[in-house]
């Protein structure tokens, strides 16, 4: 049972990273694709930040810190960028995806699909 | 347009947004915060405008060219401060020091300094201005493209 | 000179950046001082890959600290981890290096002419500056974060670029595809990353070579990685988007978003020969890569045979001989671990399959390019409208020609001998591999010349009389490509020596990689 408690963040991330991939093979619809990929993302963060934390650790900043061992940093700028990143990738596909709806009326990604063979 | 409440509220809610993403931005290095996370609420702010006057009012203070080119400015400022120390090493913290932003806080728990860190509080400003103005563009891009007109060049 | 020797990995990746944020300011004064200063930015940057390429012959391999008071200094006294973001620049990594700057290049004079009348063109020259400085720091990067952050950034260029044309809706799909591709595989080696510096607290490509053991979880870490590049790579069965991707792309970005493939391929070798290198059961990988190699080879060409479309015909093409190159480099990592068969045939399939990297990239550069002159001057891309164009369009023949024999393997093209490399060393390996990879040889001539006939040879079509030759610079980037083909076609074995031994030789040495980084630790 303290297995379980100790490594939820894992599952937690791993159930997302799960749900976002069964979103990404299995649905149809362009927007919905972009908001698995979102979620995609958030799993990971959330995997990248929950692998520093040390037990009864205290946030990595020496400004009037509290006494106890710190969490890992590292973890925290590797997410940062990781966020960022993937705002310049979800906002170039929702644009992506706003010209699509121009071109041929439609997100279904079976519907509008022009390249085939 | 939305109604004349909601136009005078973010006309004064502006103001402090802006100086909340301008705190985060100075005080990126040495507490929470940092260049895109105050560039990131600063352009919240931006949205906010957005939203409650319509893309067509907002359009006579905010052109996408300047934007452009304060973001080309910000990136530019932020390769020549790494530059700049290329006499070592590319990226070389040439600043700690020296009087402008130089001082070296004994290491450990304790206050904070402002006044420290070399280039990375100068870095952290140029990516501020990159991030806002980045961001706002994007967002100003989308809506004048979701509604129909034509984006200038 | 020696200071910019030193200071060359760094200044290869931040003079084109600085073009990049540039250009929107500059392209005020007007298109032709645009035009110029990246041109001249393009031209100091090739002249410093040239200087290092020369200086990493020379001494191995060239280590580059971001930050430390010494470019050479990975290790700050008294550190037993290097704590710095590096770039540590081997023979390998300069061969991409290379190719990658000589494919810009012409790319870049191709489009000179090409856009003109298209909108937005700042953009556009910025865009393709990321997309070349995102390649080079993948290529030069010596630290697994990083190349996390320039695949991004090579993926988010390719993207704008491969979607520029916004007016046309296929154009957007194949950008929209490239991009959920590149965001997925992205987000997989992040978390392979995360994985590997849970157990390991490092991010340096050497440090972690040099502490790892090979547990459950660094399996799961190198699964995770390899299938995110071959996903980048086109590689079958994850190669849907490049047929997509590669027809839609406009003249001159097409080759650049290929070199952004093949330096995901490279990234494959780095993380299979350099990262994990002597603890994997190299037999296992090695076949892996190998059954992709031989499937992408075969399914790729098979899907050209009859296409209509000649961009998306050259596009699984593309596939086909990514193909030959994961065959000869598979053959060799399936051999590492046998002194004695490394010697005997792996170095030469390793060889064999790193030459075909740059004989392809190049002709099949020229071959979109030509595709993309028909396309400038007829406005149609589909084979059964085109015919006898060979008439007014002399120049474009002749590069089509010497690109379709070159793709073949047909003496005296450079095709020829990567392809005799790869031929030799993998029928010495398995012989069924070998009559495989000629099999697919023969049908690529055999697509490429029916194209031919209907295309360029045949009757003259009545619309197509006062068709004209495309301009002249786009000429000139299809002629610097054609010189390189007959160049290194005839001189095979001065290229090997020179260029492709010292990349295998650095794939192969892992050792020699970790101590240039950890150098005296234990």
């Amino acid at each position: 049972m303290e297995q379980i408690s100790v490594n939820f963040p894992f599952l937690a991330a791993v159930l997302l990273v799960g749900i976002a991939l069964y979103i990404i093979v299995f649905r149809r619809n362009l927007i919905k694709l972009v908001m698995g990929i979102a979620i995609l993302s958030s799993g990971i963060n959330l995997f990248l930040v929950s692998l520093g934390y040390r037990t009864g650790g205290v946030a990595p900043i020496y400004t009037d810190v509290p006494e106890g061992p710190m969490v890992l940093p590292v973890p925290q700028a590797l997410t940062l960028t990781s966020i960022v990143i993937s705002v310049a990738v979800l906002a170039l596909m929702l644009t992506l995806v706003v010209h699509i709806y121009r071109h041929t009326g439609d997100i279904d990604a079976k519907k509008s699909r022009i390249l085939k063979g | 347009m939305l109604s004349k409440i909601v136009r005078t509220v973010a006309n004064q809610l502006m103001l402090f947004i802006l100086i909340f993403g301008l705190y985060l931005i100075m005080h990126g290095h040495d507490s929470p915060g940092g260049g895109f996370q105050g560039g990131a609420v600063v352009a919240s702010g931006v949205v906010m405008l957005l939203v409650a006057f319509g893309s067509g009012g907002i359009i006579k203070w905010l052109r996408l060219r300047r934007l452009t080119a304060v973001a080309c400015c910000g990136a530019l400022i932020f390769l020549g401060l790494a530059l700049a120390g290329t006499g070592t090493t590319f990226f070389h913290n040439f600043l700690l020091g020296t009087p402008v932003f130089g001082d070296i806080p004994p290491p450990g728990p304790g206050p904070s300094h402002v006044w420290s860190g070399g280039i990375i509080p100068l870095m952290e400003i140029a990516i501020g201005f990159t991030v806002m103005a980045g961001l706002s563009a994007v967002v100003l891009a989308m809506a004048r493209f979701s509604s129909g007109e034509e984006i200038e060049e | 000179m020696h200071y910019l020797v030193t200071h060359s990995p760094a200044l290869i990746v931040a003079l084109p950046l600085l073009a990049a944020f540039a250009t929107p300011l500059i392209s005020r004064a007007g298109p032709r001082v645009r035009n110029i200063f990246n041109l001249v930015v393009l031209g100091m940057t090739a002249f410093l890959v040239a200087i290092l390429a020369v200086d990493v012959h020379a001494v191995g391999i060239r280590v580059y600290t971001f930050g430390a008071t010494l470019p050479e200094m990975a290790l700050p006294g008294g550190y037993t981890v290097p704590v710095r973001i590096m770039f540590e620049v081997d023979g390998m990594s300069i061969f991409m290096g290379i190719v990658i700057t000589t494919v810009a290049l012409a790319a870049f004079t191709y489009s000179l002419q090409f856009l003109k009348g298209q909108s937005g063109q700042p953009r556009f020259y910025s865009l393709m500056m990321l997309l070349y400085v995102g390649m080079m720091g993948l290529a030069f990067t010596g630290d697994m974060f990083n190349m996390f952050v320039f695949l991004e950034i090579a993926s988010i260029a390719g993207t704008g670029l491969a979607a520029y044309r916004t007016r046309m809706a296929d154009a957007v799909e194949g950008g929209f595809k490239y991009i959920v591709i590149s965001a997925v595989s992205a987000l997989m080696v992040l978390f392979a990353i995360g994985v590997l510096y849970a157990q390991y607290n490092v991010l340096s490509i050497a440090a972690l070579a040099h502490y790892m053991d090979y547990t459950m979880l660094d399996m799961m870490a190198l699964g995770l990685l390899a299938g995110a590049f071959v996903m980048k790579l086109a590689g079958v069965p994850l190669h849907m988007w490049a047929p997509d991707t590669y027809t839609v792309a406009p003249a001159g970005t097409t080759p650049m978003i290929l070199a952004a493939s093949y330096t995901s391929m490279y990234a494959l070798y780095r993380v299979t020969f350099t990262l994990y290198g002597a603890h994997i059961d190299t037999r296992a990988i090695g076949w892996v890569v190998i059954i992709v190699g031989v499937l992408s080879m075969f399914i790729g060409v098979m899907m050209a045979v009859h296409q209509t479309d000649i961009k998306r015909m050259m596009a699984y093409h593309a596939i086909s001989q990514g193909g030959y190159m994961l065959l000869g480099v598979g053959v060799g990592l399936a051999v590492i671990a046998d002194p004695v068969a490394l010697a005997n045939y792996g170095r030469d399939a390793i060889n064999g399959g790193i030459f075909h990297i740059i004989n392809h990239v190049f002709y099949k550069a020229m071959l979109f390019m030509t595709a993309e002159a028909i396309f400038f001057r007829i406005g149609t891309r589909d084979t059964n409208k085109m015919g006898g164009l060979a008439r007014n369009m002399k120049w474009t023949t002749a590069f089509y020609a010497i690109g379709a024999l070159a793709i073949s393997g047909i003496p005296p093209f450079n095709g020829f001998a990567s392809k005799l490399l790869i031929y030799q060393a993998v029928l010495r390996f398995n012989p069924v591999l070998s009559a495989i990879a000629m099999f697919v040889s023969l049908v690529t001539l055999a697509s490429f010349a029916k194209v031919f006939y209907s295309a360029f040879t045949g009757p003259e079509m009545p619309a197509y009389r006062e068709v004209k030759e495309v301009p002249r610079s786009m000429i000139i980037g299809m002629g610097i490509l054609a010189a390189c083909i007959i160049f290194f076609g005839i001189f095979p074995g001065l290229v090997v020596d020179t260029i492709v031994a010292p990349a295998t030789e650095a794939l192969i040495n892992q050792a020699a990689y970790i101590n240039a980084v950890m150098g005296a630790v234990p």
